[in-house]
């Protein structure tokens, strides 16, 4: 194959004093426009079930050194573009914590490959692409050498508001050989309230700033236009910024690479390896669904509460609802798997409403921490899995009008179920070192922001300006859910990015100039009981200092109900909730060298170590933005993951552990595990009473005998609370929303409790 | 490719493994492709009772093929119902939904707020009152059966051979 050099390619030219020539449309390969060849493709997949009608990969078996030294290559080029550009950001969310990845796509729009990071991205750019296609950017907007896009339109091809994507075409001589996209998580990107996971907004026009596919520079250079209305739009216009020089930095270097790669290989070579790529990361798929499940049908279901009759701000949102998320896996005898979210609830004026693309974007991240750990993760994959995400409904509303700003809350209650569908299946092969029951769903500890007063912000440079945002990362440590040969992880896990990582106090504290960090403390009991237990959650403390105008929330869950169970006996972990004390005497006791407040730990006794005017101690988690002074104390919590197995399998010698390193409380150990004995708490010492523990053990199991009542009995009682609806206006939006939504669960609904026909909640 | 012997199987099963062990030994890919054999023959030396296991689904349960056809089976030998019925209309039930139930697992504000209606399902074996599993969700949610597994695609043309009670060779390779 040939290997011309490329104009574009000259090591000597820096970036930005090279000119682009424009080419003319088709720009595809072979002559072809972009929507010929996305049209062809889809045609071939449907076809043949293979990608691009690929049912050998000639090119991979002919010579797998140069196919696999290749993808290793492209692979190294995305990671170093990541890993280079993050220093290029100021905001710790990114440089820090690594919230950002890269990826490169066919022409087409079809993911090759992704570098480390928030992979969740791998599918959502692809919709970004096709988009642009199917809009015929190639022949009204234009789609030139030299181009950049930006899109963070959730509807189009993105996960949530803050997730920002920048888009480079790589040209080779007149054909579009490849696009490159970067993706940053924003601390802030406007809206109705600060904060990079809001929870008050309630429709698109409260989310913030929006680009949707839009030609934001050429030439390599931004628009000037495009860049004050990013300045203006934002509360952190510096951060704001430097992600972007730091996203268009990235898909810059993987636009040099593939330019060299092209050099040498030759771009028939290229073309061939991206579309085998694709066609084997769908074959990858499916060997390993036969390789780790078992056929058969597995059904689960997440659950997320929204109590909000007394906390939303719009007239609209000032109500309790909850969303139903059922997951229906099947994996037919080919070792496709098809996932059915039939019965899922319609959107709702929250911000918690789910685009497609968000979801599928949360498929693989999911998968591959749990299926393809080492596979070639593209969107090939997403070819291997057909997916229901029903129309109409939260989890693919179809609606540009919605809120999406935080729709993880959607994605955690529903991978939770579908993190149990997979488990069944590696449980029954045998491959209990692989099963999940689940996590500690990592809503946000605490976001909002503040000023800091002007005696203060001389302190700090200039650049930054007087106003700090509050984003943390806390949330990425919660308690990973029990194997079925393990105890969970503790306070190390988050599901949306698997590497996991708070990142360093002291980081946050130069953004976050006004917030202190009062404690971390592991918190007794979060874990979910089981004979394998979930990791446990922590809780913490912050205080104001030096600030004004200052404003914070949780988007906690779970809150007021659990979104799942454990497995095999195992139960969920425990909930979270908030206590916030305002107008303290924090000031005095820090003059006196007098003790503060650590933790609330036993639970209500935060208020006991503090004085203050007002003390808000609230079941549920999560809370609005509200005002803090100087002083104040800020409580948070981070979830437990639940637990695996019949409690009182758990030796006692393990509980002896989990008493002494706090993850229980001698009290419900005995209640839970039925082990009994002595705790010193200053030696941090159990000792266990074996013959109280046996005969505890014994009245449990007496008690369940006693306690428990048939299924015909269980089905009784339920089916009249059915017939009479006896549940709160939560439960009452939920089934009113699903009976509307999906005729096929409603007819389930009534098949089960054996109800007429015209039965409806 | 991790190889686990059956010895190392069956610690698994009993959760005796450490961290290091199952880092080095269990976790890496790819598999050893014969666990789910190995397992079946732990499991099967485990019981009290000689019909072929031919899924495990938890802990204590199992699809079992009997000469009455196929059954989903405790470990302490209860049968509970024929493979295509949900298991769980054969458990005895305990449902918590108020507070003091909530609290006898949780502390006060770390459980569910009693006025959402959302309980927690104990399912229990009819034999021997193992739990066998935790349902959490909102009163009057339908029982769901959490797997149905399609027991003779997998024997027939994932492993190559009818099902261990349709004389399928046990022996046979994963």
């Amino acid at each position: 194959m040939s290997k011309p050099e490329s104009e574009l390619h000259d090591p000597e030219t820096t970036t930005r004093e090279r000119e682009f020539d424009d080419v003319e449309p088709p720009i595809g390969w072979d002559g072809q426009t972009l929507q010929e060849m996305l049209d062809e493709s889809e045609h071939l997949l449907e076809e043949t079930g293979h990608y691009r009608g690929l049912d050998e990969l000639e090119f991979k078996e002919q010579d797998p050194f140069q196919y696999e030294q290749m993808y290793s290559r492209l692979r190294g080029a995305l990671v170093s573009a990541r890993e280079t550009a993050l220093h290029v950001s100021a905001s710790p969310i990114v440089r820090e914590i690594g919230e950002l990845c890269f990826q490169i796509y066919t022409p087409e729009g079809d993911s090759v490959a992704v570098s480390t990071g928030i992979i969740v991205h791998v599918h959502t750019g692809s919709l970004a692409i096709k988009y642009m296609i199917e809009e015929d950017y190639e022949h009204g907007r234009g789609i030139q050498p030299g181009d950049v896009f930006c899109n963070n339109d959730n509807d189009l091809g993105n996960v949530h508001t803050t997730d920002v994507h920048t888009f480079v075409p790589i040209f080779y001589e007149d054909e579009l050989v490849a696009w490159a996209d970067g993706v940053t998580h924003e601390i802030d990107i406007g809206g109705m309230t600060r904060g990079h996971d809001q929870i008050a907004s309630t429709n698109r026009h409260e989310d913030g700033l929006y680009a949707t596919c839009e030609k934001i520079g050429e030439d390599d250079q931004l628009y000037q236009d495009w860049r004050d209305r990013g300045q203006r739009g934002v509360r952190t216009p510096m951060y704001w910024d430097l992600d972007e020089k730091c996203r268009l930095a990235g898909c810059h270097m993987i636009r040099e690479a593939i330019h060299e790669m092209i050099d040498e290989v030759g771009v028939d070579t290229f073309k061939q390896f991206l579309y085998e790529a694709v066609e084997e990361g769908r074959q990858i798929m499916e060997s390993r669904v036969k390789e780790r499940m078992f056929p058969g049908t597995y059904r689960e279901a997440g659950f997320h509460p929204i109590q909000w009759e007394d906390k939303a701000w719009q007239p609209g949102a000032q109500q309790n609802m909850m969303n139903h998320l059922p997951v229906e896996m099947t994996i037919d005898g080919d070792g496709e798997m098809e996932l059915d979210l039939e019965g899922a609830t319609p959107p709702g004026p929250h911000p918690f409403n789910c685009a497609e693309g968000s979801m599928e974007g949360a498929l693989w991240v999911y998968l591959t921490q749990s299926l393809l750990h080492d596979g070639k993760v593209n969107d090939g994959a997403n070819y291997a899995v057909d997916t229901n995400y029903p129309e109409g409904s939260v989890v693919n509303p179809q609606d540009p009008d919605r809120s999406y700003h935080t729709p993880w809350a959607t994605i955690f209650s529903t991978y939770l179920a579908v993190s149990k569908c997979l488990s069944n299946g590696f449980f029954s092969r045998g491959f209990r070192e692989e099963v999940i029951t689940g996590y500690g769903e990592p809503g946000d500890a605490l976001q909002g922001g503040g000023k800091l007063k002007d005696s203060v912000a001389d302190a700090i440079p200039d650049a930054l300006g007087d106003y700090w945002p509050v984003g943390p990362f806390d949330f990425s440590c919660q308690g990973l859910g029990a194997s079925a040969c393990r105890d969970g992880l503790d306070y190390g896990y988050a599901m949306f990015n698997p590497e996991a990582d708070l990142g360093d106090v002291e980081e946050w504290e130069q953004t976050q100039w006004g917030l202190l960090q009062l404690s971390r403390r592991v918190k007794p009991n979060t874990a979910g009981h089981g004979k394998y237990r979930g990791g446990s959650g922590w809780e913490g403390l912050h205080t104001v200092m030096g600030s004004e105008d200052v404003s914070m929330y949780a988007f906690s869950i779970p809150t007021v109900t659990w979104s799942s169970a454990g497995m095999s006996g195992g139960y969920p972990g425990g909930t979270s909730y908030s206590v916030r004390v305002h107008d303290t005497d924090l000031a005095e006791r820090a003059a006196a060298d007098e003790p503060y407040p650590l933790d609330d730990q036993p639970v209500g006794s935060l208020e006991d170590q503090i004085e203050g005017e007002e003390v808000i101690r609230d079941q549920d988690g999560m809370f609005f933005p509200e005002e803090f002074e100087n002083h104040d104390l800020l409580r948070y919590q981070t979830s437990g993951g639940p637990g695996w197995g019949d409690p009182l399998e758990r030796p006692p010698e393990k509980l002896k552990e989990d008493i002494e390193e706090d993850i229980f409380t001698p009290d419900i150990v005995e209640q839970v595990y039925g082990v009994v004995g002595d705790y010193d708490a200053n030696d941090r010492e159990f000792t266990i009473d074996e013959e109280a523990t046996e005969q505890r053990r014994q009245e449990i199991r007496e008690e369940r005998a006693e306690r428990t009542q048939s299924f015909d009995e269980f089905f009784d009682e339920e089916r009249e609370r059915v017939e009479e609806s006896d549940w709160n206006d939560g439960i009452q939006y939920m089934y009113d929303g699903v009976f509307e939504q999906s005729e096929e669960w409603a007819e389930e609904f009534r098949e089960f409790w054996d109800l007429d026909d015209d039965y409806s909640p | 490719m991790t190889d686990l012997d059956k010895n190392r199987v069956q610690s698994l099963i009993e959760g005796e493994m450490s961290w290091d062990e199952m880092r080095n030994e269990v976790l890496p890919d790819p598999k050893d492709p014969d666990r789910f054999e190995k397992t079946r023959a732990v499991l099967q030396e485990r019981v009290d009772w000689d019909d072929p296991i031919l899924v495990p689904l938890n802990d204590h349960l199992y699809v079992v093929g009997t000469d009455d056809g196929r059954v989903v089976r405790a470990d302490c030998g209860e049968d509970l119902c024929g493979v295509d019925d949900n298991w769980k209309r054969s458990c005895e039930v305990f449902v918590r939904d108020d507070a003091e139930e909530f609290e006898e697992l949780y502390e006060e504000y770390m459980h569910v707020d009693p006025d959402w209606a959302f309980e927690l399902r104990e399912w229990y074996c009819p034999g021997c009152y193992e739990l066998i599993d935790v349902d959490a969700v909102p009163v009057g949610y339908p029982v769901i059966k959490p797997f149905d597994p399609d027991i003779d695609t997998f024997y027939e043309e994932w492993q190559g051979r009818p099902a261990p009670d349709r004389g399928g060779d046990e022996t046979a390779a994963d």
